[in-house]
């Protein structure tokens, strides 16, 4: 691990060093928003329509109760999108008349403890004029009833058309088309820790400290600028330790709209945590989506065009800072994955219906695109008798740079490289001898195959191709060394969880030849941090760490002149390394704390050559970069219960240069834990009148350590020229890859019954179900004495191809 | 209606004054002030407010405070006892058990003590054992690390 190395030239950066975040994290002093004292305490009183109006609110005699008609003031929450036909619609922070979900706010109850405000809460009468709500998204797609916004009268939000210039006609001369239908559902990114707002009021400044989980506190206090009519300078946000988020906590929370306006209006502190009830209800939603995909293949199993159509359920309201567009626009721009394929139509839509709002969730589009992509790859290596490794080599990107279809520039990686490694690790011909000898014995087990690109680190060039009216990307780092020689770091990305900390005092120990435990990184605090976007999309390590890096190259070559100077010699004679600067071959040497405490309090004597003091700010916004993996599963599947097992997962991944090999493995863990929860365990159900089913951890099921199986990891690391730290992202990987791997598992576990699943949870009712129509259809499942090859493809149940005259 | 409850917790007494059907969560929190134990679902399934009682792992959400009167309740603020740390608070941080943090007290608890009384403890005993708590940042197998080498050591007779 991390022993104390004393050889000077062994970098930080590329080291297994243990997490700087986690002894306060595991002796019980982290600070959680929800841990903060408060004078009062808020809960909400929540719809238990999905659709309606309301008609009057009652509170108990002396409660107090805050509603819409308190916060006139107050601007709904409309965030923006030039493009894609999007249509601005507006949530106002409590329901203003018209409710849209099961779980939207009405009234805010305010007591001194938590227990009296939900007591308040219980007593509250709503009356509501009920309404017939639109659950399903492709009921509201053909719904003839009243829309949801007036502003969409057709209930899409958002929506986007692409198609390259050779798709036409290289369409009209496929031979063989292949067909994959993706359906994935409503799921929660579920935190441990919900979520939590602690508003303060300063009576002696007249500024208002909000307290958040948030993954983005700048992000937050722009916007709660603009919707209280307040300047940016009066308001602080503070991100303490967030447990988790996901992207769930990227989004701004109405309820935390609430809980400022209650602490600037009545200037004292006010403080409200939701429970898990709360959050698997109102606490965004997200990937329920449909994603019709179609690939035309020559004979040799080359994709010539992909065709898709993509829905994304956007639920009753549009997420800020970005929109509703975040899942259907992903989906279109990303949609051809790692492969080579330049003809490329799709068209996307985000439709509205009364369920709880989506919002960002790891992986975000990507799951469902790889799900889609990875069935249709899997289908059409069997439809054409084609290996579907073999398919993959013959497809996935070879040469780069490579521009996408959708203009998306791939750089250097490891596409065929990591399949396979992948391969060799799995040992194909020794699974498959297995596979059919179990056959034998009614065990169906099933080897499943995904690749796939994760874009990551894009600045903000990218997401001003979104059109979003705010437009994020780049990061900023400020690094300075005060006069007792103590490095600070200041940056406005927001970690939650992922090490950030530790990866970026690794980069500034590397750079100015210090120990990593004696860097101290400052996040989440926007009194004390520069502007920036916070931590989402996979972009910390490579930009806020970039930004870092050139901050501490700065700082470096600003220390490099301080003791040249000192020292009496040129700077390219002074070497940084164990705190001090050293004259190279001599044992002459200062530590870094006489060069600071001289250029902040000696700076006479450097005859006006070197400003005093030692703070520089790096700025990095780069194009993008993308890392890749291929995730190989073997599943059992039991035909009688439809229960699935995991019995191995590898994982070959491929993120460039690692600043943290730990990390980077954790991220993997937690990713793929993630992905086989949304593969086989979790969905938010609804039921037809809008109320959700799964409102507790017993019904929304998430993955235990029973559940997920210990993963094989291997690295390759591909140096990008595209990042200065030659280093990309890749948190989200696991949750993008892991669902497609398990479900290609599943399928190849079950092709002796001709069964397609392509819908995912892939719950054991679903799976059974299936298995019940197949059979039920005249195809007896094979017995043990049957023959164990596979089902020639004109026999297929459902044919996955056709073939054009 | 509220009435005066003695806790002890990490050896020492707390008086509190709160109704009965405050969880013993809620109150070793707000009312001890000891925040370390964290919330995650109120329900039972999550496991984040494991704390030991009389030695056994107990969800103290799903527990009145009035009913841990007189039992002797520990935290994560005390498992390290009078030593700095206790092997598991060192072995989580060697093999990175840990993330964002929210789940970590719980599960540091949980398996304190199941370590305490067993830590011979076989691998697919301590699978079961860790699948009680949720952890949605580390897929687990770092926690399963970092449970094992502790129990490593714990087995191991003191110097």
């Amino acid at each position: 691990m991390s022993a104390r190395i004393t050889s000077l030239d062994v970098p930080w950066v590329g080291r297994a060093v243990r997490r700087l975040e986690d002894l306060p994290l595991v002796t019980g002093k982290g600070r959680f928003t929800g841990d903060l004292p408060a004078a009062h305490r808020v809960r909400f009183a929540r719809s238990q329509v999905a659709a309606g109006r309301i008609r009057s609110i009652k509170g108990p005699v002396g409660a107090r109760i805050i509603t819409a008609a308190d916060l006139s003031d107050v601007k709904p929450i409309r965030p923006m999108l030039h493009k894609f036909n999007y249509r601005p619609i507006a949530q106002p922070v409590l329901a203003n008349g018209v409710v849209r979900f099961v779980g939207e706010c009405i009234a805010a109850a305010v007591a001194p403890t938590e227990e009296e405000a939900e007591d308040i809460v219980d007593s509250i009468e709503i009356d509501m004029e009920v309404s017939k709500p639109i659950v399903d998204v492709l009921d509201a797609l053909n719904s003839t009833s009243a829309p949801l916004h007036p502003e969409a009268p057709d209930n899409v939000i958002v929506e986007g058309h692409f198609k390259t210039s050779g798709f036409d006609a290289t369409w009209a001369a496929a031979q063989r088309i292949v067909r994959s239908h993706a359906r994935s559902h409503w799921q929660s990114a579920s935190p441990l820790e919900p979520r939590a707002a602690h508003a303060a009021y300063d009576q002696s400044t007249g500024r208002l400290t909000l307290t958040y989980t948030t993954q983005a506190p700048h992000l937050v206090r722009t916007a709660l600028a603009d919707l209280l009519g307040l300047p940016e300078a009066d308001l602080r946000v503070i991100a303490p330790d967030v447990g988790g988020s996901f992207g769930q906590k990227m989004s701004l929370a109405p309820e935390c709209v609430v809980i400022v306006w209650l602490a600037w209006r009545f200037r004292s502190s006010f403080s409200w945590v939701e429970d898990r009830r709360e959050n698997l209800i109102a606490g965004l939603h997200s990937r329920d989506q449909h994603i019709d995909l179609q690939g035309a293949f020559d004979e040799h199993g080359r994709l010539l065009a992909l065709s898709a159509d993509v829905i994304a359920n956007v639920g009753a309201y549009s997420c800020f800072p970005t929109t509703c567009g975040v899942e259907p626009l992903m989906a279109m721009a990303e949609m051809p994955g790692p492969y080579d394929v330049q003809n490329y139509a799709c068209h996307a839509r985000g439709v509205a219906t009364n369920t709880c709002t989506m919002g960002p969730c790891r992986g975000v589009a990507r799951p469902a695109i790889t799900l889609a992509l990875e069935r249709l790859i899997d289908k059409a290596a069997s439809a054409l008798h084609i290996d579907p490794v073999d398919i993959r080599r013959r497809n996935l990107i070879k040469r780069f740079p490579y521009t996408s279809a959708t203009g998306l520039v791939h750089d250097e990686a490891s596409y065929r490289e990591t399949l396979d490694i992948a391969v060799q690790h799995i040992d194909l011909t020794a699974f498959r001898k297995r596979q059919s000898e179990e056959r034998t014995t009614g065990r169906y087990l099933g080897l499943g195959i995904a690749t796939f690109s994760e874009r990551t680190g894009y600045g903000s060039l990218a997401f001003a191709a979104r059109g979003m009216e705010i437009t994020p990307g780049w990061e900023c780092a400020e690094l300075s060394i005060d006069p007792s020689g103590f490095v600070e770091a200041r940056i406005g990305a927001s970690p939650h969880g992922q090490g950030l900390r530790t990866a970026l005092a690794q980069i500034i120990a590397d750079e100015l030849g210090v120990q990593p435990e004696n860097v101290r990184i400052i996040h989440g605090d926007t009194d004390r941090t520069p502007y920036g976007w916070g931590t989402f999309a996979s972009r910390s390590l490579v930009i806020a760490g970039g930004a870092t890096l050139i901050a501490a190259q700065k700082v470096r070559a600003k220390l490099v002149r301080i003791a040249a100077h000192m020292l009496e010699v040129g700077p390219h004679d002074i070497v940084l390394s164990n705190g001090t600067a050293k004259v190279a071959g001599t044992d002459r040497s200062l530590p870094i704390a006489a060069l600071a405490r001289e250029t902040y309090h000696h700076t006479h004597r450097f005859g006006g050559q070197i400003d005093p003091g030692i703070s520089e700010k790096g700025f990095y916004d780069p194009l993008g970069t993308f890392s890749n993996a291929c995730h190989a599963a073997i599943v059992e599947v039991d035909v009688r219960t439809g229960k699935v097992t995991i019995e191995r997962f590898v994982v070959v991944e491929d993120a460039g240069r690692l600043v943290n090999p730990m990390i980077v493995d954790g991220q993997v863990h937690g990713g793929v834990a993630q992905g086989i929860g949304s593969a086989l365990f979790e969905e938010i159900c609804y039921d037809d009148a809008g109320n959700t089913l799964s409102s507790s951890f017993a019904d929304y099921r998430l993955p235990t350590a029973g559940d997920v199986p210990q993963m094989e990891l291997h690295h390759l690391e591909t140096h990008t020229g595209a990042t200065n730290l030659k280093s990309k992202g890749l948190g989200e990987g696991g949750a993008i890859g892991a669902p497609a791997a398990v479900m290609n598992a599943i399928n190849d576990a079950l092709s002796p019954f001709d069964v397609s699943l392509d819908e995912m949870p892939a719950t054991p009712e679903r799976i059974a179900a299936a298995l019940r129509n197949a059979t039920h259809e005249g195809l007896a499942a094979p017995t043990s004495a049957t023959s164990t090859e596979r089902r020639s493809v004109s026999s297929q149940a459902t044919p996955s191809w056709e073939e054009r005259p | 209606m509220k009435s005066a409850v003695r806790l002890t917790v990490n050896g020492q007494d707390y008086r509190v004054n709160i109704e009965a059907r405050r969880t013993l969560a809620d109150t070793i929190r707000s009312d001890c002030g000891l925040t370390g134990t964290h919330v995650g679902c109120e329900h039972g399934i999550c496991g984040a407010c494991t704390v030991v009682v009389n030695g056994d792992p107990v969800r103290a959400c799903l527990m009145f405070a009035v009913q841990a009167e007189g039992k002797d309740i520990r935290t994560i603020e005390g498992l390290a006892g009078d030593k700095k740390l206790h092997p598991l608070q060192t072995t989580f941080i060697e093999h990175h058990g840990l993330q964002c943090g929210f789940c970590t007290p719980g599960f540091l608890m949980l398996a304190a003590a199941v370590l305490a009384r067993d830590p011979g403890i076989s691998d697919a005993a301590l699978m079961k054992i860790l699948s009680s708590n949720l952890c949605r940042c580390t897929g687990y197998q770092n926690i399963a690390k970092a449970v094992r080498a502790a129990a490593n050591q714990m087995r191991k007779p003191q110097r």
